[in-house]
Order: structure tokens, then C-alpha cells, then sequence
């Protein structure tokens, strides 16, 4: 087994606005199951960040426990990182958030860490619109423990051991919606070409930002008569095709009429949905909790942007927070003196 | 695209670009990893079998091979390839019994016109099969320009003599100091077929240049006053000496004067430095001994004082190039300039002379005076039972394609004398297997190194210059020999994939460090070219297309800067990947003439 990336890469690689190639933005060799979508997702978080330019110490990954949180070594081996405890990701998250809010958050989970020991949390998290991408590894089982099935286990799918499960799984997609998430997807870790814009617009929004990305457990849950293995998710797949152009781009692709329809950000980055979803309407939260209601009865799986609402307030901006990072306030700053302190108590006499 | 037929022999061949390149096609990356594993012995016969004289190329070879290394696109320098050549060489054991013996007499006699290393490859891949062989040698020694145009601080006689010496050894009949004067006498002594591998002996003069005959004295062509040096008829030269020409016979002729009294040795060529035909690590050699390389400078005529050679005079040019390639130099318009010298030494280029062909014999030639061949596989001339091979064939070119000629020869030889067509080529030996040892494990050290290339280390250049006979490269240390083995990529470890195993999940687009792995829509090769992870500009390295994938996709692979690394087949869940040695051995008269497991 080789525990070593070579350190030699493709003398033509493509650049970034930082001057900077996708290589920095590699972290340690996976030492997930080959094959896991795990992996995929993890090189497509890196992509989008070296395709965004954003400066590799500028981010910070947070994760709990399990195959999913674990993917944080595996991509951005220069930036911050916190491995938590199980399900307690989200705690930590708010804090760096309040803390440091000039930093871009990503957060990666798991059907178990999300969906089971954490979902206290994650209820919180989307509550309180903290300003993070927040990306669960969707497998359906615990792969770290020899694949039970795990909360978002599809009904009747069934498990490497020969057992349909008998409980209907959680849609984390839809408990976004319905708590009131700001930004909602949902993809296929086989699907690069959606889930690097995704991630790219999801970096880009100010907010909480739910990915809900299937991702198959290529030891325990890629056999026949498993819902989420790479065959049977790209059986069903219903993909809404997107683009992510950010707002320093002009748009240089040209699309013909009718056939594409943007959504602008916050800040002035541009979704543009093509194709099958050109009609989709994304500021629709009824609509999308429909949506995907339907797919699901239809036995689909309907990827893309669900909901957005680019105007919304996150948890800084809700709570008033100083525009500068809470860290990098000096003790002049916070402790303005006895001058300051009197005039406030002039002022309430 | 259409989908790339891995079962066409010629596909992995070329992904092993130093195999490809050399003209004999030695199993390049097969013999360095014997020499890392320190089976120098073993590393040694491979070569032998391909190059019949690795010591003689570990020192002297023209390298084709290391231009073409993967590893000098991966990074700046290609693998040592030549020097760990002569590691192999430097380190092995007696190889005698585990070399191929003369097989029974087959009742057939071959002539052998020269005595180099084509003429003495054909003996080597002929003996075994019981041919009578004779050899005929106008030198008391064999080895022709190995011997005659080489110095030997490049190549040790000691070296030179070993090598010949286990071709001679198989029963090959010499006739030295046999200079041969006409070809229809040999035709007429009963052989069943005659080889010609008598080099391209007639060096290169200027004789309308003013001055020339008056001086003719100090004025020495190249080749000839090399292989005098050789010989021992030759031991001494002037103060100064003017070296004409910019290839490497020019850099040997430079550096021999250097030892020979030579103190002040300066190389004049006509053409710009970097267009001069020596190889750069020759001209670095000619530059370390403290030897100039003025270039750009025409000779005008040789300058004499009272009857005898004072200097030459030189135009100052400069290269202009038209739009169709072609170069001129024209001249600046500045006076002539000056150099003294004692003595000149002519090394501008050799040519092939048959004065002893006799026209009667049926054999005919190019305008070019090179022998007119059935093709370039047979090497078989207008008269059928007459063949051309090295520098006798198509001109001056180097030992390593004189040897794989020989080879060719070979071959045609032996099915002339069976009655085939010598057209009929036989098959390369190849064969394909998996490395794969466990779950993640293959058998070869898989993981690149990143250690950079070395230099060989030297003597020191006062005792150099005070020795004719003294090799001035020391060769490489086992230590460092294994480094530099281990810089190795491994390139005939081919990357071979199954698509109907394949899940596509990315994982080996995901984890190729140098991003050859694409999963893309199928077009055209240009447009498929274009649409890479990274475009694959390189067209002389091939695209790996498979056939339709169950998305529709296709996977595209650009060998162009593969490590050979094993992430993609180690990240495969399904084992659509897998690593396969690829071995490849060109058709010789005797197959397997050496066992190395």
C-alpha cells in the first residue's frame, strides 16, 4: 500500500487568480476503501476551492466521527482543521464561526453523525444560520463499523448482510428545508460536474449552506438490492445541471435562450441552472419540499439546488457581532477605558 | 476515438520511451531494477543479449534513450541510463558459462567484412546456431571504430577487448590484418552469405581550402589520426591545435590532443554551439579539460610561414533562417579573424567508400555512395545473398545502431540461408503480467523517488591530462547506483484497464497525481486531446482510449507523464486497473540467448 502521494505532478497544470495549482490544495493519501465516494467528494471540495482561488489558509474544515469526517485529512492539507467528537461538529462550528467569521467553513458529516448522534445539533446549526457549508457523505450504513444500516437507510434497501431495512430513512434534504436552511442541494459523489459548482456556490453564500451528497460505501453498500450503491443511484438520478460563475468573471460561456437561468448571490456570483432545471424555481421552499417529496415517491433521486435564499442574515450578522473578527479585536478595542466607560454612565444618569 | 488496442504489441512498447528509443530496444527500466536489486551480473546479460557490448555503451553510448526518459518531463533530468549501464558492467561477476555457446554446424559459412560492432553482433546471434563464421579485419584487432575512433581514457582497452573477446569466443573464424580489396573475390570462396560491416572509413577533408596541400604536414583528417593514436603510430602533437568541426569525433580529437602535448586546444566550428552535432555531455567533457568551443567561424584557408603551418584564418558568420527550415550562415562582414596553431586536426564528418565493391558483383549504389537495400528490416542489397549493415549501410550514425543493424542482419541472414524470405519478419517476444502481490502491494518499488540525477565522478583533470590511457570517468559507487536505479519510473509497468469492470467512481482520476485520468464524452483524438483534465499536447504520446463505459463515457488516459506509480490500480475497487510488466525483446536469429529470471 502506498502511503505517499509522489510529490511529482503534471508540468501543465492549470493556475488559479492566486498564481497557485490545484496540488496545493491536496492533503494526505486516503486511507478510505478504494473506491469510496467518499474520495470524490473530497477531490471535488478541493477543485472547487483551487477553482474559487480561495487562499488555502483561509479555510477551516470541521468534522466529527465516522468514514465522512474523516475525509478532512484526505483534501487542503494547508488549511485549519478541527476533528471533533461525535455529532458535536456543529458546536465547534458555531464557535469558529463567532470567533473568526472572515474565514470560509466547511464542514464535513455523516449519515451517522449527522442523521443519528448529531442531529440535536445539526437542528441547531441550521436554526441558527451559521455561515458554513455543511456537507454530509450520504452511505446509508455505519461503513467504520462493518455497514449496520444507519438513519437515512432507504426503506427496503438492503444491507451486505441480506436484511431489508424496515424503517423508512430520514431526508436530510427535506429537514433542511423544512428548519429553514438558506441554502439546500443535494448530489452524487459521481457526479463532479454538479458537485464542484455546488460546492463553489455553497463557499460563496452567506449561510448556512446544506449539501446532501449520496456517496457510496463501496464495502458494505454497493451490492445489488442496495439503494444507494453507484449502479442503482445512477439509475435513478435526476440531475439538474448547473453552473457556478463568480462574480469577478464575466460570463464567457454563452448560453442560448430558454435554455439557462441564473440566480445571482449575495455577492454578485451567478448559479446558472441549465437544461432540465432551467425552470425550476430555487427561492421556492414549498415548491422544493414538493420537489422532492415527488422524486422520492417516484423512486428518484433529484439532484442540484433545491432552495436558495441569497438574501438571508447569518448567525454574525443576526447577533450584531462586530464587522471585525471577534479574534482580532485588540484589548483597546474591547476594553475601551474608565473615558468610555464614564460617558456610558454619563449617559444613563 | 476508437478504443486503443492494448494487444498490439507496438502500443506498450512505446509507452517504455527509452526501450522505444533505442535503436536495439533494450529492456531499459527491466535491467536498472536488477541493478537496485545489486543483480548486477544478471543486469549485465540483459544487456548483453540486446547490445552485445554493454561496457563498451555504459561508457561511449550516444543515449538516445535519455532524451526520451519519462522522467526528464516529469522533472528536469532523465534517468542515468548509460552510466548505470556500465554499473551493470563495473560490478558484475564472470558471466563466461552463462553465456550462449556455438551451436552445432549447420553447414552454412557466413563472411564478415569488418570487424565493429555490427559485423561482430551478427557473429554473436549466429553462432549459436552453428554457422561458421569468418571474420576478416584489416586491424591486428577486432572492434573497428570501438576501437580505431574511441580513446581510450572514454574506453579502456581492458573493456573493449573483454567484450569483443566473448563474440570471438563462440567459434568466430579471424582473419586479422585482412584487409579486403575486392568483393568479387569473396564471392567467389563459396559463402553462403556475406555481411558487409566494414563503418563508413573515409574521413571528411577540405582539400580547395588555400594552403592545403603546402601544409598537408600539420594538417591531420579526424579519424585517421585517432585510430594512429590507437595504434600507437601516433604519440605526439603541437603546441597548439585547431580542431575543426563541432561533432563528437571532433570532441575526441580535441581531448586526445589535449594528452598528447596539446596545451593549447581550441574546437572551431562553423555552426552556432547549439547546433553543433556532439552530444552535450561531450561537449561539457571537451569544456572541463579547458577547451574552447568557438563557434560560428568558417575556415578560410590554412596560413603558413616559411613553408610551414602558422594558423588559419576564419569568417565570422551568423545563422539566418529562412522560412522553409533551411539555415544559412552568412557572413558578418568583419575581417577575417586570426587563429596560430601548429597542428589541425579535420573532424568534419565521415563518409562510405566501397572502392573494393567491384560493379560486376551486381551490388549498386545511392548517389549518396550508400549501398541500395531491399528495405530497412532485411538490410539485404541488389546482390540476394549480399547484406549491409552499421555505418556501412546508411552512413555515420553510432554503435547502438550499428548493433541493432547487426541484429537485423541476423536475422535476415539466417532466413536466407534457410530459404525463407528474409521479408517475412519474425515477431518481437513480449509478454504481460500482473504485479500485483496483495491488496495494494505490487512487485516493483512503485513509489517514485525524488532525488535528482548525479554526475559520474572524474579523476583528477591534471593526472587525466597526463595519461593518455587513464578513463576519466570513475563510474558510479553501488550507493549511488541505486539511487540513481531508483530514480527509475518504471515505465514498462503499464497501466492496463478492464472497462467492463469499471464502476466509474473516479477514484484513479481522483488520486493521479499528475492528472493523466480523464473520464470524458468520446470525440475525435484532437478534440478528445483537447477535453483532458489536462490537455495532452504532447502528440507524440499516445492517448490509452477505452471502449464505452456504462455512462456513456469513455476513461482517456495520456501516458505522456504517468508515473507508473500504481495509485490509479491501488484506488481501483473493482481491479479494473491493474499494473502488467510488459517485457519486449526485438526479433534475433537466436531467441533467449541468456536466462535472467
Amino acid at each position: 500500500m502506498s502511503y505517499i502521494k509522489p510529490k511529482f505532478r503534471h508540468p501543465g497544470l492549470p493556475r488559479n487568480a492566486l498564481g497557485i495549482t490545484v496540488a496545493e490544495y491536496d492533503g494526505a493519501i486516503s486511507t478510505l476503501c478504494a473506491g469510496c465516494g467518499h474520495d470524490s467528494i473530497s477531490a471535488a471540495i478541493r477543485n472547487a476551492c483551487f477553482l474559487s482561488s480561495i487562499p488555502p489558509h483561509r479555510i477551516a474544515k470541521l468534522s466529527g466521527i465516522g468514514c465522512s469526517s474523516k475525509m478532512p485529512t484526505y483534501f487542503l492539507g494547508k488549511s485549519h482543521g478541527f476533528n471533533s467528537v461525535h455529532g458535536r461538529m456543529p458546536s465547534v462550528a458555531t464557535g469558529a464561526s463567532l470567533a473568526n467569521r472572515d474565514l470560509t467553513y466547511i464542514g464535513v458529516s455523516g449519515d451517522g453523525d449527522t442523521a443519528s448522534i448529531g442531529m440535536g445539533q445539526f437542528i441547531h446549526l441550521i436554526r441558527r444560520n451559521v455561515n458554513m457549508t455543511y456537507i454530509v457523505a450520504n452511505n446509508g450504513c455505519y461503513g467504520l463499523t462493518k455497514g449496520q444500516d444507519s438513519a437515512t437507510a432507504d426503506l427496503g434497501s438492503i444491507s451486505k448482510s441480506g436484511a431489508a431495512n424496515s424503517f423508512d430513512g430520514i431526508d436530510l434534504a427535506s429537514l433542511a428545508l423544512l428548519q429553514g436552511a438558506s441554502f439546500v442541494a443535494r448530489s452524487f459523489s459521481g457526479d463532479k460536474e454538479q458537485l464542484e459548482p455546488l460546492f463553489r456556490a455553497a463557499m460563496a453564500h452567506n449561510g448556512f449552506a446544506f449539501i446532501d451528497v449520496v456517496s457510496p460505501c463501496v464495502t458494505f453498500n454497493n451490492h445489488v438490492g442496495s439503494t444507494k450503491s453507484y449502479a442503482q443511484t445512477r439509475e435513478h438520478l435526476d440531475v439538474m445541471p448547473l453552473d457556478y460563475v463568480p462574480m469577478r468573471d464575466e460570463i464567457r460561456t454563452q448560453y442560448d435562450a430558454g435554455t439557462s437561468r441564473g440566480v445571482t448571490l449575495h455577492d454578485g456570483s451567478v448559479i446558472q441552472l441549465r437544461k432540465a432545471s432551467v425552470d425550476y424555481q430555487t427561492d421556492d421552499r414549498n415548491a422544493a419540499m414538493l420537489a422532492v417529496q415527488e422524486a422520492h415517491d417516484d423512486g428518484r433521486i433529484l439532484t442540484g439546488l433545491l432552495f436558495l435564499d441569497p438574501n438571508t442574515q447569518d448567525l454574525n450578522q443576526n447577533l450584531k457581532l462586530a464587522g471585525k473578527p471577534l479574534n482580532e479585536l485588540s484589548t483597546d478595542e474591547l476594553c475601551p477605558g474608565s473615558k468610555v466607560l464614564n460617558s456610558i454612565n454619563e449617559g444613563l444618569r | 476515438m476508437k478504443p486503443t488496442d492494448t494487444t498490439d504489441p507496438e502500443y506498450f512498447h512505446k509507452v517504455v520511451d527509452c526501450q522505444y528509443a533505442c535503436p536495439a530496444h533494450t529492456p531499459v527500466p527491466f535491467y536498472i531494477r536488477l541493478i537496485a536489486q545489486q543483480r548486477y551480473t544478471d543486469a549485465y546479460l540483459v544487456n548483453w543479449e540486446s547490445n552485445v557490448f554493454p561496457g563498451v555503451l555504459g561508457r561511449t553510448c550516444d543515449r538516445p534513450c535519455e532524451p526520451a526518459c519519462r522522467r526528464g518531463r516529469v522533472e528536469e533530468e532523465p534517468v542515468a541510463i548509460c552510466r548505470l549501464k556500465r554499473v551493470a558492467a563495473d560490478f558484475k561477476d564472470d558471466v563466461a558459462d552463462r553465456l550462449p555457446k556455438a551451436g552445432p554446424a549447420n553447414g552454412k559459412k557466413i563472411a564478415l567484412i569488418g570487424g565493429g560492432p555490427s559485423s561482430l553482433t551478427v557473429a554473436r546471434d549466429l553462432a549459436p546456431l552453428g554457422f561458421e563464421l569468418h571474420l576478416y579485419e584489416g586491424e591486428a584487432k577486432a572492434g573497428g571504430f570501438m576501437r580505431s575512433q574511441i580513446p581510450s581514457f572514454r574506453l579502456p582497452d581492458s573493456v573493449l577487448d573483454e567484450e569483443v573477446g566473448y563474440v570471438l569466443g563462440m567459434g568466430v573464424l579471424t582473419r586479422f590484418n585482412t584487409y579486403i580489396d575486392s568483393m568479387a573475390d569473396i564471392l567467389t570462396k563459396g559463402y553462403d552469405a556475406v555481411y558487409v560491416g566494414c563503418g563508413a572509413p573515409k574521413g571528411r577533408d577540405l582539400p580547395n581550402l588555400p594552403g592545403r596541400v603546402e601544409a598537408d604536414a600539420n594538417i591531420h583528417i579526424g579519424i585517421n589520426w585517432l585510430a594512429n593514436v590507437a595504434f600507437n603510430h601516433t604519440d605526439k602533437i603541437g603546441k597548439k591545435v585547431i580542431v575543426l568541426g563541432g561533432g563528437n569525433t571532433a570532441m575526441d580529437c580535441c581531448r586526445t590532443a589535449r594528452r598528447l602535448g596539446g596545451a593549447d586546444v581550441k574546437v572551431i566550428v562553423r555552426s552556432p554551439n547549439a547546433e553543433m552535432k556532439a552530444s552535450p555531455w561531450e561537449k561539457e567533457d571537451a569544456i572541463h579539460e579547458g577547451i574552447p568551443i568557438i563557434d560560428n567561424h568558417v575556415p578560410r584557408e590554412f596560413v603558413l610561414k616559411k613553408g610551414r603551418l602558422v594558423g588559419m584564418n576564419f569568417e565570422k558568420v551568423k545563422a539566418v533562417y529562412h522560412d522553409n527550415g533551411r539555415r544559412e550562415l552568412v557572413p558578418t562582414g568583419e575581417e577575417l579573424v586570426f587563429f596560430p596553431c601548429d597542428d589541425v586536426l579535420i573532424a568534419i564528418g565521415q563518409e562510405n567508400a566501397f572502392p573494393w565493391i567491384e560493379k560486376e558483383t551486381g551490388i549498386r549504389f545511392t548517389s549518396w555512395g550508400t549501398p541500395i537495400l531491399n528495405d530497412d528490416e532485411t538490410l539485404q542489397s541488389t546482390r540476394k545473398e549480399v547484406f549491409f549493415g552499421g555505418d556501412a549501410a546508411f552512413g555515420p550514425k553510432n554503435i547502438i545502431t550499428a548493433v541493432a543493424h547487426g541484429h537485423k542482419a541476423a536475422v535476415s541472414i539466417d532466413l536466407f540461408c534457410r530459404g525463407k524470405d528474409p521479408g517475412e519478419r519474425p515477431a518481437p517476444h513480449v509478454n504481460l503480467f500482473s504485479q500485483k502481490m496483495g491488496i495494494h502491494e505490487w512487485s516493483y518499488a512503485n513509489t517514485p523517488i525524488a532525488d535528482k540525477r548525479e554526475a559520474v565522478p572524474l579523476v583528477e583533470l591534471e593526472r587525466a591530462l597526463k595519461d593518455r590511457a587513464l578513463e576519466v570517468e570513475l563510474g558510479f559507487d553501488p550507493e549511488t547506483a541505486f539511487i540513481q536505479a531508483e530514480r527509475c519510473l518504471n515505465c514498462d509497468a503499464q497501466t492496463v484497464f478492464s472497462h467492463t469492470l469499471c464502476i466509474e467512481c473516479d477514484a484513479c482520476a481522483d488520486i493521479c497525481p499528475t492528472s493523466c485520468i480523464s473520464f470524458v464524452e468520446n470525440g475525435a483524438e484532437d478534440d478528445l486531446r483537447g477535453r483532458l483534465t489536462v490537455p495532452a499536447l504532447d502528440t507524440d504520446q499516445d492517448i490509452y482510449v477505452s471502449d464505452t463505459l456504462d455512462t456513456g463515457r469513455v476513461l482517456v488516459k495520456d501516458e505522456d507523464v504517468c508515473l507508473h506509480c500504481g495509485l490509479c490500480a491501488e484506488r481501483c475497487p473493482t481491479t479494473a486497473w491493474d499494473m502488467q510488466m510488459f517485457f519486449y525483446n526485438m526479433a534475433k536469429a537466436s531467441p533467449d540467448l541468456v536466462e535472467v529470471e
